[in-house]
């Protein structure tokens, strides 16, 4: 016996303001079965998005196919330093596919965007 | 950046919210943040209801602190969730679901969810806890999923014991290590796929490690793991494997990333280093610190005069909550407070005290717990360089009206 169950996400963003809308809505009790099928949709990036400027058509293509850019967002303020260890870390440990002349951009992007110098 | 204002973001947007109906603006609701880059917006993502978005991709959801109150038992739908990698599946299919024991075994098995429910049955409470909980708060901040104290709960689960399940499967000569991995996969090949291995010993011998197929009497939510999920009671959730799907059993020392790199702690006291220290020793991270909390108030709080009851939680790593001590002069002087129901070790344990605020007063409020191995919170907060395992005493200011 199968009971297939899709449970749709129950947000979503409406990017009306500069501030992404956020919604809170109750959830959706699910049935006690636990031969079936939970099926679910996942909502995306929620208006999660790399801030404009120099440097972001960079971020935007090297930095989300794994995660959204709120991994960057809510990090601390880190210097260029921090940051450059960062694209290092994703390119050596994760697999990000980032050449050595994109390293200095990305980092100057990142800080001067989600940094302090 | 909580932000969209480009036409490539709204174009993006809305692709990503393909088949979601956009709602109002003014059910937007942020929880402030108490660190730098803190705000965190509340949103109900399936079956469950709003939490805190860390990362939405992959999900990493907190637990508002305050449903900690509710009850000794966090509820499924408010649970918190943290993924590495966002190659989840979003339709499981329980009926097809297999673990498979293999390696170093006799038998190897295929085990479906009917199979893991032919071995005995057992529940334990017990407390899940990110080792990186709490990290926002560390001074200097680290990278990493920036939680508030919100990244853990407590939970029924039952399950099969996994001493059962490799019994049945014969472990063999020159064992060393029993590796779990579940469904979550990596979007690019090159990242490592999660696994985590516990002592073979420790697997072998602790009856409370199970695999369990229900969380507070019911199926798990999926982004908790369901159909299945390792529990390591007293351990960090780091080894309590999600959607679990392979059991393997190794003739040596995992040397995984996640293991060999990922998810370790200094082997100095109380894995607390200066962060300039270089070149010290390392061990994978293991059974949780004792901690305790107020739940009922917050940090920066404005009561009324009068009589008040305090309540809060207390957990370890598993030997259970000798005492719970309250402060209201900022740690000089201690009371005890009465401990309410016990739940086995690994369990919160909730206790309560009273106190008498004049007006126009302004106090620190702070708790100590001690745990039955004699382990009590330290004043200093730790620190280490992956933000793990904050244990401190917790303080909240309080100004009486
Ligand atoms: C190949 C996949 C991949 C790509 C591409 C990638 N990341 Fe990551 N990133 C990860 C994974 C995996 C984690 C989280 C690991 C975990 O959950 O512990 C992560 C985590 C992070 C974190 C959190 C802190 C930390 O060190 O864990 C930051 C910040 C981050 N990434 C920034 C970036 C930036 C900036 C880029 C683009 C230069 C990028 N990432 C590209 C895989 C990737």
């Amino acid at each position: 016996m199968t009971i297939s169950k899709t449970v749709a996400a129950l947000t979503a963003v409406a990017a009306l303001t500069a501030l992404a809308a956020f919604a809170a809505t109750p959830s959706k009790k699910m049935p006690a079965n636990s031969s079936g099928v939970v099926s679910i949709s996942l909502p995306g990036d929620l208006g999660f998005a790399f801030k404009p400027g120099p440097g972001s058509n960079l971020a935007n293509s090297l930095c989300l196919s794994c995660h959204s850019e709120a991994y960057v967002a809510t990090q601390p303020p880190f210097n260029k330093a921090a940051w450059t260890a960062e694209i290092v870390k994703m390119r050596n440990v994760y697999g990000a596919k980032i050449s050595d002349d994109q390293v200095a951009p990305l980092a100057d992007y990142l800080t001067s965007n989600y940094g302090t110098p | 950046m909580l932000h969209s204002s480009r036409r490539d973001f709204l174009a993006a947007t809305a692709a990503a919210a393909a088949g979601f109906t956009p709602l109002a603006a003014d059910a937007a609701k942020i929880v402030k943040g108490v660190f730098a880059n803190g705000d965190r917006p509340l949103v109900a993502f399936p079956q469950k209801r709003p939490l805190m978005v860390l990362t939405p991709r992959p999900p990493q959801l907190e637990t508002p602190f305050e449903i900690f109150d509710d009850g000794v038992l966090t509820p499924n739908d408010a649970f918190f969730v943290r993924w590495h990698l966002a190659g989840i599946p979003t339709t499981v299919d329980a009926a097809k679901h297999r673990i498979k024991v293999g390696g170093l075994v006799d038998h190897p098995l295929s085990l479906s969810l009917a199979d893991l429910k032919k071995y005995e049955a057992v529940e334990v409470l017990a407390v899940n806890q990110c080792s990186g909980n709490s990290r926002g708060f560390f001074t200097p901040r680290v990278p990493g999923g920036e939680w508030q104290n919100g990244a853990m709960g407590n939970a029924r689960w039952k399950g099969a014991r996994l001493q059962d399940i490799l019994a049945k499967a014969g472990v063999g000569a020159g064992a060393k290590q029993v590796q779990f991995h579940g469904l979550e996969g990596p979007v690019f090949p090159e990242t490592p796929a999660f696994r985590k291995s516990l002592d073979v010993g420790m697997a072998t011998s602790n009856p409370d490690i199970i695999v369990a197929y229900e969380m507070n009497g019911a199926p798990m939510p999926l982004l908790n793991g369901y159909p299945v999920r390792l529990i390591v009671p007293g351990w960090f959730a780091t080894y309590w494997v999600k959607m679990l799907s392979e059991i393997t059993v190794l003739d040596h020392v995992d040397d995984n990333f996640w293991m060999k790199t990922a998810y370790r702690i200094p082997a100095t006291p109380n894995a607390s280093v200066a962060p300039t220290d270089k070149g010290y020793a390392t061990v994978p991270i293991n059974k949780m610190v004792v901690r305790s909390f107020i739940t009922n108030l917050k940090d920066g709080a404005t009561l009324k005069a009068g009589n008040h009851i305090v309540r809060g939680i207390a957990f370890d790593g598993g030997s259970g909550i000798h005492a719970v001590q309250l402060s209201t002069d900022g740690g000089t002087t201690w009371t005890s407070t009465p401990l309410e129901a016990d739940y086995g070790p690994y369990s919160f344990r909730r206790w309560h005290a009273y106190i008498a605020l004049q007006s126009g007063t302004q106090l620190t409020l702070a708790c100590r717990a001690q745990a039955n191995d004699g382990s009590m919170q330290v004043v200093t907060p730790i620190w280490n360089p992956s933000g793990y395992q904050r244990s401190s005493i917790e303080t909240y200011k309080v100004s009486v009206a």
